[in-house]
C-alpha cells in the first residue's frame, strides 16, 4: 500500500519533471527566432536547415496545383511547378534563394494546419483566407491573391435560371468546411433552408451532382475546375460582389515565425516585377459574370 | 479488520490520497511548455461563450436524430433478435438471413455506410427516393445499430433458461405466447443496462451524419474552429454530448435499481 502510494508518486513528479525541461528548451528556441532578421538564405529560420518545406492538403486540386498525379498526392502534384500555389511557392521560393531542389511538400490537412505547437512547415499554402480571427493563431503572409466567392449549379435545374443575389434565397446550398464561401452564404445570402457543409471538395461536389444541393459555393478558380472536371452538367451562375473587406489568400506560418517578412519581401518584389500577375493570367480563369 | 478507527483511517488515506493526485496532476499539465496555448486554443473562455449559442442550437438535430432513430431500433433490434432465435430448419433461410445482417452492420464502419448511404442513395436520382442527407444519416444509424441492440436482445432472450420456455410450453402456451408472455419480459428486463449503454453509443454517433454536410453540432463547432483557428468550440460540444449521456447513465443506474428491488420484493 505504501509502495503503491510511493511509485504513484515518483511517476508523477517524473511527468512533472520531463515538462518542466521541455519549457526551458522553448524558451532558447523563441530567442533564436527572434535574432534571425536577415533573410540571406543562411539565416532564415527554417524547420529544416537549407530546405523550405511547404505544407499543403491532399489531393491537392488545379488550377491551384498541376502535373501528373504523383504519390503521395492525389489529382496532381505540387512538385511540378505547375497550378498557381505550386508556382508562386517556387518563385517565392526562387527570390528567398533556394533551387527548385530545396523545396519540400509535406501533406497538411487543412484542420491540422492551425493545430497548437511547433509546425512541420514553413508555411503551408492552400487558399486559406486570411482573416484577423485566424491571424490571432498563425501568421499570414501578404496577399498571393485576392478572390472571389462564385456558385455552381447544374444546368436545367431551377436555380439555373436566377440573376440576382436577392433570388437566390429559397434554395439549399453547400460549401466545403473550412472555407468562407459558409461565411459568405450565411452572412450575404441568407437563404431560408440550412445550408450543407462538407468535409471535403469530394463530398460537396457528391451533394450537387446529387441535387442534395441546388448550388456550391466555392472561391472562383475553384468553380472552373468544378465545372470543367468534376461536375458535367455544372455551370459557373456567376462570382460574387464583393461585401466588406476583400478577401485574401495567404500562406500560413506559425505565430512568430521571423520567415513571413522575409516572404512577404519576396511577393511585394512579385508583385511589383508583374509575376504574380502574370501567373494569375496563366493558371487561374478569374471571369464571370457578377451577380447582382 | 472493520473496526470504526480502521474505516475512519480508509477515509482519510483516499481523500489524501486524491487530493495529491489531482494536484500533482494539475500541476504537470500546467506547467508543461505548450500548456499556455492549449489553452488558449482549447480552453478559450470568450471563444467558449462566442460559439455556444450557435452550437447549441445544432445541437438539438443530434437530439432529433438520436430520438427518431431509437424508436425504430427498439422495435427493429427485437423483430430482428426474435427471428434469429427462431426453432426449426423451416427458419433456417431467415436465421441466416439475420445473421448475414447482423455480421455485415456490425462489421462496417458506421461512418461508411453513413457515406455510402448518404452520397449513394440520392445518386440513383430515382424520384421517389429522399434526397435529404439527414434523412440517409438517420437510416444509416439504424440499420447499424439495429445490428448491434439485435445481438444485446439475443443474448438476454437466451439468458433466461430453456426450463422456462418448456414449463410455458406444457402449461398449453403456444411458442409465440411462450415468447411473448414467459421470455421477453424477463429478457427485455435483463438487457436495459447494455440497451442503455448502446444508446449512449449511439448519442455520440449522430455526431458522424455531420459528415453528409447536415450541421449538426460537431459539424457547427467544425465550422467555428476553422473560421477562428481555435478549437474550444470541440470543447463546448463535447459539454454538450456529455450533459446528455451523464442524465442517461443516471437513469439507467435507477432502473437498474428499481428493478432490483422489485424482484426482491416480489420474492422470485
Amino acid at each position: 500500500m505504501r509502495r503503491a502510494a510511493a511509485i504513484l508518486l515518483v511517476l508523477l513528479l517524473s511527468i512533472l519533471a520531463t515538462g518542466c525541461g521541455g519549457s526551458s528548451n522553448k524558451a532558447s528556441d523563441t530567442t533564436a527566432t527572434a535574432a534571425a532578421a536577415s533573410c540571406d538564405k543562411g539565416s532564415l529560420n527554417l524547420v529544416n536547415a537549407g530546405q523550405l518545406t511547404v505544407g499543403t492538403d491532399n489531393p491537392a486540386f488545379p488550377p491551384w496545383f498541376g502535373g501528373a498525379e504523383k504519390a503521395p498526392w492525389k489529382v496532381s502534384n505540387p512538385y511540378s511547378g505547375q497550378g498557381y500555389e505550386s508556382a508562386v511557392t517556387y518563385a517565392v521560393a526562387g527570390k528567398l534563394g533556394f533551387a527548385k531542389g530545396d523545396v519540400k511538400w509535406i501533406v497538411v490537412p487543412f484542420n491540422t494546419s492551425f493545430a497548437p505547437g511547433p509546425k512541420k512547415f514553413d508555411f503551408d499554402i492552400n487558399q486559406i483566407s486570411a482573416t484577423t480571427a485566424r491571424a490571432k493563431v498563425v501568421d499570414f503572409s501578404e496577399s498571393y491573391y485576392d478572390v472571389n466567392q462564385a456558385l455552381v449549379v447544374v444546368k436545367g435545374t431551377p436555380i439555373a435560371s436566377a440573376t440576382s443575389v436577392a433570388a437566390l434565397k429559397p434554395y439549399k446550398f453547400g460549401a466545403q468546411l473550412g472555407t468562407t464561401s459558409y461565411d459568405y452564404i450565411v452572412k450575404n445570402i441568407k437563404p431560408s433552408k440550412k445550408p450543407g457543409v462538407f468535409d471535403t471538395n469530394d463530398a460537396a461536389v457528391a451533394a450537387l451532382k446529387n441535387k442534395q444541393i441546388d448550388g456550391l459555393v466555392v472561391d472562383l478558380p475553384t468553380a472552373f475546375y468544378v465545372t470543367a472536371v468534376q461536375v458535367p452538367r455544372g455551370k459557373i451562375l456567376g462570382q460574387f460582389p464583393t461585401v466588406g473587406t476583400p478577401e485574401h489568400f495567404g500562406m500560413a506560418f506559425e505565430k512568430g515565425n521571423s520567415l513571413v517578412s522575409c516572404v512577404n519581401d519576396a511577393l511585394t518584389t512579385l508583385r511589383t516585377d508583374g509575376t504574380l500577375a502574370s501567373l494569375q493570367a496563366k493558371w487561374l480563369q478569374a471571369d464571370a459574370p457578377v451577380l447582382k | 479488520m472493520t473496526s470504526a478507527g480502521e474505516g475512519r483511517r480508509g477515509v482519510t488515506v483516499a481523500v489524501l490520497s486524491t487530493v495529491v493526485f489531482f494536484t500533482l496532476l494539475a500541476v504537470a499539465i500546467t506547467h508543461a511548455p505548450g500548456w499556455p496555448e492549449v489553452r488558449r486554443t482549447f480552453f478559450n473562455w470568450d471563444e467558449f461563450k462566442a460559439s455556444m449559442p450557435e452550437i447549441s442550437r445544432a445541437f438539438l438535430l443530434n437530439v432529433k436524430i438520436f430520438m427518431i432513430a431509437e424508436a425504430f431500433i427498439l422495435v427493429l433490434a427485437l423483430a430482428l433478435a426474435v427471428v434469429r432465435s427462431l426453432p426449426g430448419p423451416v427458419f433456417f433461410p431467415m436465421r441466416a438471413l439475420g445473421i448475414a445482417y447482423a455480421d455485415f452492420f456490425r462489421g462496417v464502419p458506421t461512418i461508411l455506410v453513413i457515406a455510402l448511404l448518404g452520397f449513394g442513395a440520392p445518386a440513383l436520382q430515382l424520384s421517389w427516393v429522399p434526397l435529404s442527407t439527414t434523412f440517409w444519416g438517420i437510416v444509416a444509424l439504424i440499420l447499424v445499430y439495429t445490428a448491434y441492440v439485435s445481438e444485446v436482445y439475443r443474448a438476454g432472450i437466451e439468458s433466461v433458461h430453456p426450463s422456462q420456455d418448456a414449463a410455458a410450453r406444457s402449461l398449453g402456451l403456444t411458442h409465440w405466447q411462450s415468447l411473448r408472455k414467459v421470455v421477453l419480459p424477463q429478457a427485455v428486463r435483463r438487457v436495459i443496462p447494455p440497451l442503455l449503454n448502446d444508446f449512449i453509443g449511439l448519442q455520440k454517433d449522430t455526431a458522424l451524419v455531420g459528415f453528409l454536410g447536415s450541421v449538426e453540432a460537431f459539424k457547427q463547432s467544425q465550422i467555428d474552429a476553422a473560421a477562428t483557428f481555435n478549437y474550444t468550440p470541440f470543447v463546448a460540444a463535447a459539454v454538450l454530448f456529455v450533459a446528455l449521456t451523464i442524465p442517461l447513465a443516471r437513469f439507467t443506474d435507477w432502473l437498474v435499481l428499481r428493478d432490483r428491488r422489485r424482484r426482491q420484493a416480489t420474492g422470485t
